[in-house]
């Protein structure tokens, strides 16, 4: 009788594995640590090759990069999850949002976790936008050829506000009305569009159609708010963030790296 | 940077060198790849036990009957808040946060100087470093963290050891700046404050003619633009410290808006 260690050759079990079509038709070359197969594991992966294949020696300095691109990057990808996850709990109805945050609370497993990880990593994602914005401009990296680059960037800065604040309503309790009530009362003092704005009288808009009532869907924070707010947080914000980040990240490559004259 | 700064001396020198180390390239895999994986692993610790130790709050449901006192927006726009004080809402909250937005885009337009692509210098880009930092650290945080922990009932200013009393009485004896000078007619007033700010601004063409040499290589148009928004923040703080110093209310005073 063969012993069990011969019977079991582990060795052989990982070479059949690694050699076997199925295995090969996925996973197209293991880790050798050859020039080829460090460029291959680069542009053969959808998800690294958003990088190139060699780059910069400061761009992997976490003294000069301070990581906040891509921190923010990765926040927001938990957003994604951690909010998708909160969609199935929550809905947009003045009657019902309360009650199922509280739900989501104390009876939807894992629920409060979900919902604590939105939060903080909303409020982290703000700090990391600014920060990286912040290194690229101390190591000026938006001069040419990445003018383009900074004025997407600073879009995504705002729209990240814009996430976080269209969020900040949506557990409709009194932090949350009141703090939405304070920042879109600024839009009924909007110039020429809003009612108590300098030359409201001259364009004619009222307390009930103004800037600030197409954003509240009526003359105060209330339900119909609550549904727009959740439409522009879930849906309209998101997707064009997406589609600026793509742009962000595709035009870091056309610059030629993160940093430095082409 | 201050080390080397020492070793190589001239401004040009020094852009040559930083220059050779950023364009030495390196494999992304493994060299970049292990790193953000790294950083991903810390991030999601961190923000796990944050999750799992702080719960995010919750208050009463909402109650449009029932206004607290302080009723302040979300955090990140206390700056924007605070300037409420000093400006009506109109400009606060609409003209100012679109300057903001619109002054961030146009820095690479406006800013043409070709050193400090890529590295870390002060001494190269001193104007630009110090403007944006001023704007950021002192305009931006600085005013968030005092509208967090600073502005309690009534958007009064509270030391971090007072107790935030809601009764707490400030007298607001604010005046017009063009009251204070003499001015006692309506358009007087008007007259008076128009020429005050125009005269702020006149700081701008009065540059440009001084450092007509200088100016060569950036452009009027971009001066004008450069000169403006950087006079605009700088009004900001001209008003802030009139606000605070002297009790002004307003500059300008007309019938349909007031600065």
């Amino acid at each position: 009788m063969p012993s069990l260690k011969e019977r079991l050759n582990l060795d052989q079990v990982k070479r059949s594995v690694l050699d076997s079509q199925v295995w090969r038709s996925m996973f197209r070359h293991g880790y050798e640590d050859t020039p080829r197969n460090r460029v291959l594991m680069v542009v053969d992966n959808l998800w690294l090759h958003l990088h190139p294949t060699k780059i910069r020696r400061h761009a992997i300095r976490i003294r000069f990069t301070w990581c906040m691109g891509g921190v923010t990057f990765l926040l927001f990808l938990y957003l994604v999850v951690t909010g998708v996850v909160l969609m199935f709990y929550y809905r947009p109805v003045g009657e019902y949002a309360y009650a199922d945050i509280k739900y989501l609370e104390f009876d939807a497993p894992f629920g409060m976790f979900m919902r604590n990880m939105h939060r903080w990593a909303a409020h982290a994602m703000v700090i990391a936008v600014w920060l990286h914005m912040l290194r690229v401009f101390m190591t000026g990296s938006y001069k040419p050829p990445r003018e383009f680059n900074w004025v997407i960037g600073v879009l995504l800065l705002t729209l990240t506000l814009l996430l976080s604040f269209t969020g900040y309503l949506l557990p409709w309790d009194q932090l949350a009305i009141w703090a939405v009530t304070v920042g879109t009362n600024m839009a009924r003092a909007t110039p020429l569009l809003g009612s108590e704005g300098p030359f409201a009288e001259m364009v004619g808009v009222t307390p009930r159609f103004d800037a600030r009532s197409a954003l509240l869907g009526g003359t105060i924070v209330g339900p119909p708010t609550l549904l727009r707010f959740y439409v522009l947080h879930c849906i309209v914000v998101p997707l064009i963030a997406a589609i600026l980040m793509m742009v962000h990240f595709w035009r870091i490559r056309k610059d030629g790296g993160i940093s430095g004259p082409l | 940077m201050a080390k080397e700064d020492k070793v190589v001396g001239s401004a040009d020198e020094m852009a040559k060198t930083s220059w050779e180390r950023v364009n030495d390239k390196v494999h992304v895999w493994p060299y970049l790849t292990r790193l953000e994986f790294m950083c991903a692993i810390i991030i999601t610790i961190l923000l796990v036990v944050w999750s799992i130790v702080i719960d995010a709050p919750l208050e009463e449901p909402a109650n449009p009957s029932v206004t607290p006192n302080p009723s302040k927006a979300p955090w990140y726009f206390l700056g924007l808040q605070e300037l409420l004080v000093y400006f009506d809402p109109w400009m606060a909250g609409v003209v100012l946060p679109t300057l903001i937005i619109v002054g961030l885009m146009a820095i690479p337009f406006i800013d043409v100087n070709p050193k400090g692509n890529g590295y870390y210098t002060f001494h190269e880009r001193r104007f630009a470093i110090f403007t944006f930092l001023f704007g950021f650290l002192v305009l931006w945080v600085w005013m968030v963290v005092q509208g967090t922990f600073l502005r309690g009932p009534g958007w009064n200013f509270f030391m971090p050891w007072e107790y935030w009393d809601p009764h707490k009485v400030v007298a607001l004896t604010n005046v017009d700046l063009p009251y204070m000078l003499g001015f006692r007619s309506y358009w007087g007033q008007a007259a008076c404050g128009t020429v005050l700010i125009l005269l702020w601004y006149a700081t701008i063409p009065a540059y440009y003619i001084w450092r007509r040499e200088r100016m060569k290589n950036v452009g009027l148009v971009r001066y004008l633009i450069k000169a403006s928004l950087n006079m605009t923040m700088m009004g900001i703080v001209a008003k802030m410290v009139l606000r605070i110093g002297l009790n002004v209310k307003y500059v300008l005073v007309t019938p349909w808006f007031n600065i």
